[in-house]
């Protein structure tokens, strides 16, 4: 499994993530080599098995009474924010 | 001295916890910066809760660990403190609550004394995928602690600090226990609750313990351990007395050697001290079987598809609006989008964004997400089949001792492979400690026990009567003697 420039491009943009043009065929390198080491998967019968999403079987999720617990803590939360006013996220402007 | 140590002396009136706490931070400040082990160190903190602690003595009232010392892997949300998770990415990032776990070790009146270094998001097995730098191994300087709980396995090899939380996600309790000596306890999947815990892989990440011995592991699981509303993925299964447990006897119990964990690629000194430490079970009155887990050597590649596909979604919330690094003047959304994310994550953590988004991405789903989720199950079936016929399992814990800083960073599938005998605990759930066994060249072993879901306390039983019996994990870094 070899991965081109193309390939890496577009799967950082589907990562949304910034990849410098000089570090493109790093990770082009190191991709197709992570691609082939768990391309051995391939070989693995695995006809009729159910595939396994979660450690514990017979797990129920738990359910709670639907009542408010939490209270309203946005001020504390938006501290760590890079940019807030008047209580909202900004951002760049999204519309024209 | 080892935490339980401290905690009898405690409340013998031996010493007090400031005492105790003073002594500590101030081994930090001398040897803290040389190993990197703390990303940051709390005294203030640290002296209020020793007095608090110290006054709850007084009053005859608190437990076992009360007053006694501990670290906070990086990872772990601490109100009021940094909470980077090794990462550029969090590393303006103060948390505004703290995690059950923070909680409940508080609660039992334990003394945080900072909060440790770890590879960036807990992805990394050498420590050198931290923003805050490479931690140094106390055996030897020139070796990687293990990670990714490396900066809390360094921190108490050195007796920086009596015992320290990590997260364990492939191996990252257990190969640095392994590497620095000391007693490390991934307990089962659900076991201790995840509640600001920051989140790598969801089906394989726990909270667990790096310690000095089995009996300081039992403590410290017993106050962690239990489900939460917080986390409902936290299992309600009644949490027994760890401690109280610890005498049983390892005559009769079934020890199943795992033939795969015994191949090419694991080092001779190794391997000789793991099957030296077999034959003291043996002596003990264990019984050993020879076992075969066939789909057991697919392990680390099941894991490499699995843990970056739940990564690439649970990373997904680092987007440079609510929270952690930003881009500077940002063209317009995705633009901050992706420089915020290229510039505050790591290479390695981006490699394995990149590996989860292909792998569930359209058309690939199926051959590689899927297909990993049925071997998945494939090598759950082998745990169970061998469950059926023994007690506990027994291998190494890494093929290797620790090895040079910067000997694996240029190959990722290298460095994936030191978690060979560790990951297939986080792909089938189940508890596993490493044991201090030997040295090799002067360079700490690992014992790995493996048992069933919930079976903990059969695992410290079985380490603790090794400890009984043998004095390696009683040995110190020569530097740090």
């Amino acid at each position: 499994m070899t991965l081109t420039r193309r390939d890496v491009e577009g799967i950082a943009h589907l990562a949304r993530l910034a990849i410098a043009d000089a570090e493109m065929p790093v990770y082009a390198g190191s991709l197709s080599r992570i691609l082939g080491f768990i391309d051995q998967l391939s070989a693995a019968a695995t006809d009729g098995v159910e595939p396994m999403a979660h450690p514990l079987e017979n797990q129920l999720q738990p359910l709670r009474d639907d009542l408010v617990t939490e209270t309203d803590q946005r001020d504390r939360y938006q501290r760590n924010a890079p940019a807030v006013e008047a209580g909202l996220y900004l951002v760049p402007k999204v519309i024209e | 001295m080892t935490a339980a140590e401290i905690g009898r002396g405690l409340r013998a009136g031996k010493f007090t916890s400031v005492e105790v706490t003073r002594h500590f931070l101030e081994r930090i400040d001398r040897a803290g910066k040389a190993l990197n082990a703390f990303i940051t160190v709390t005294p203030e903190r640290a002296m209020e809760a020793a007095r608090r602690a110290d006054a709850s003595i007084a009053r005859g009232e608190g437990g076992p660990l009360t007053g006694v010392p501990l670290a906070h892997k990086d990872i772990f949300c601490t109100e009021g403190v940094l909470t980077s998770a090794g990462s550029r990415m969090l590393s303006n990032f103060v948390a505004p609550y703290d995690a059950t776990v923070v909680g409940r070790l508080a609660a039992a009146g334990m003394v945080m004394l900072g909060k440790t270094n770890m590879d960036e998001f807990a992805m990394g097995s050498s420590n050198e995928n931290s923003w805050y730098g490479p931690v140094r191994n106390p055996w030897d300087g020139t070796k990687v602690p293990g990670g990714s709980s490396g900066g809390s396995a360094a921190a108490v090899a050195a007796r920086l600090a009596p015992v320290a939380t990590g997260t364990d996600t492939g191996g990252s309790i257990r190969q640095p226990a392994a590497l620095t000596g000391l007693t490390g306890l991934k307990p089962t999947y659900g076991r201790v609750s995840r509640y600001g815990m920051i989140a790598f892989a969801s089906s394989l990440d726990q909270a667990g313990v790096l310690a000095q011995s089995a009996e300081d592991a039992a403590l410290v699981l017993a106050a962690m351990a239990g489900h939460d509303p917080r986390d409902s993925t936290s299992v309600g299964v009644a949490v027994p007395d760890y401690a109280a447990g610890l005498g049983r006897t390892v005559k009769g119990l079934r020890i199943g050697v795992i033939g795969e964990f015994f191949g090419a690629g694991l080092e001779q000194g190794t391997g000789s001290a793991v099957r030296e430490a077999l034959e003291g079970f043996r002596a003990m009155g264990a019984a050993i079987v020879e076992l075969s887990l066939p789909n057991l050597p697919l392990s680390v590649p099941t894991y490499y598809v699995v843990a970056p596909a739940e990564c690439s979604s649970n990373l997904s919330r680092f987007d440079g609006v609510r929270f952690g690094h930003r881009c500077a003047d940002p063209r317009d959304l995705q633009d901050l989008y992706k420089r915020s994310r290229g510039e505050g994550f790591g290479a390695e953590v981006k490699r394995r964004i990149m590996t989860g988004t292909y792998v569930l991405s359209a058309g690939y789903y199926d051959a590689y997400y899927l297909k990993a989720q049925k071997v998945r199950s494939l090598i759950n079936a082998d745990f169970r089949r061998a469950f059926s016929e023994v007690d506990v399992l027994m291998g190494p814990t890494t093929p290797t001792p620790a090895f040079a800083i910067g000997a694996k960073v240029d190959d990722p599938v290298t460095m994936y492979l030191n978690d060979i005998y560790t990951i297939g605990a986080n792909l089938a759930g189940l508890p596993a400690v490493s044991v201090p066994c030997g040295l090799v060249d002067g360079l700490p072993v690992g014992l790995q026990i493996i048992g069933p879901h919930f079976a903990e306390e059969r695992l410290l039983a079985a380490a603790h009567a090794w400890q009984r019996e043998t004095e390696w994990h009683r040995k110190l870094p020569p530097l740090f003697a």
